[in-house]
């Protein structure tokens, strides 16, 4: 594999099952508000908790947006998520990107590890991206653009 | 304003020019071994190092009388910094969010 992938660690305080049920099944409450790719705020996001079970976030209207779906499911130490959603926050069906998070006793607390592999398939999108890449869309794009920014 | 990370991404949407830059991951070589095996030609892949190298995707060292290409760290170094502070974000906020039902149980 060509491109490293991206590791981030927290630790919580609650146990391993508790944040596996935390993670996955309040994971509308907990994500950042802004930070979806819906054409409006989330008011759910939802992974269906079985292998092929569909990622996704809907908002006040009962619109869904898909982010991806269920790679591994196995409580409460690990699971595997198809991250579907290309660097311009579009949801890309043939793309698919791994998301990985496990949850690993710490004391009495749990250790949260979040994998992001297969980062090279990014390219597959790139022609859109760069269609997109300029094109107002706010909140992560803006972050975006700040980055690219610094680095011009 | 140069995009790097548009331009990075730009360079692999070519499949071809993926496939050479991932056998230049797997082991750095120079052209003849990047190319040995492949169905496009030496100068055609010649070229598609060339867009990589621009791209800041592969770099070349001088090696002897050949020039022995390697990733480049720097080239996706954009999109990693990206997405390293969008999950330290959301782990952040799952955090906060999983300790405060911890202290209210």
């Amino acid at each position: 594999m060509s491109i490293a992938p991206i590791v981030q660690s927290v630790t919580v305080a609650v146990p391993p099952d508790r944040a596996f049920t935390l993670f996955t099944g309040s994971i509308g409450r907990w994500w950042k508000r802004g930070m979806t790719i819906g054409a409006k705020p989330h008011e759910e996001v939802v992974i269906e908790p079985h292998v092929g079970g569909r990622w996704f976030e809907r908002d006040e209207d009962g619109a869904e947006t898909e982010w991806g779906k269920v790679l591994a499911w196995e409580p409460p130490g690990r699971v595997l998520l198809g991250w579907q959603i290309d660097a311009a926050f579009k949801y890309d069906p043939d793309l698919i990107t791994e998301v990985e998070v496990t949850f690993v006793p710490d004391g009495t607390g749990t250790r949260v590890t979040l994998t992001h592999s297969r980062l090279e398939r990014f390219g597959d999108s790139a022609e859109r991206i760069a269609a997109q890449l300029g094109g107002g869309w706010p909140g992560l794009l803006q972050l975006f653009a700040e980055l690219t920014e610094k680095d011009a | 304003m140069t995009n790097r990370i548009a331009v990075a991404l730009n360079a692999l949407a070519d499949p071809t020019r993926r496939t050479i830059f991932e056998r230049v991951g797997a082991a750095p070589g120079a052209v003849g071994e990047i190319a040995a095996g492949l169905p496009v030609s030496r100068p055609a892949v010649s070229q598609h190092l060339k867009v990589l190298k621009e791209a800041g995707l592969v770099t070349d060292t001088p090696d002897g009388t050949r020039r022995v290409y390697r990733l480049d760290p720097r080239g996706l170094g954009a999109l990693r910094e990206w997405l390293d502070r969008f999950w330290g974000e959301q782990l952040g906020a799952f955090k906060d969010f999983a300790d405060q039902q911890e202290s209210s149980e």
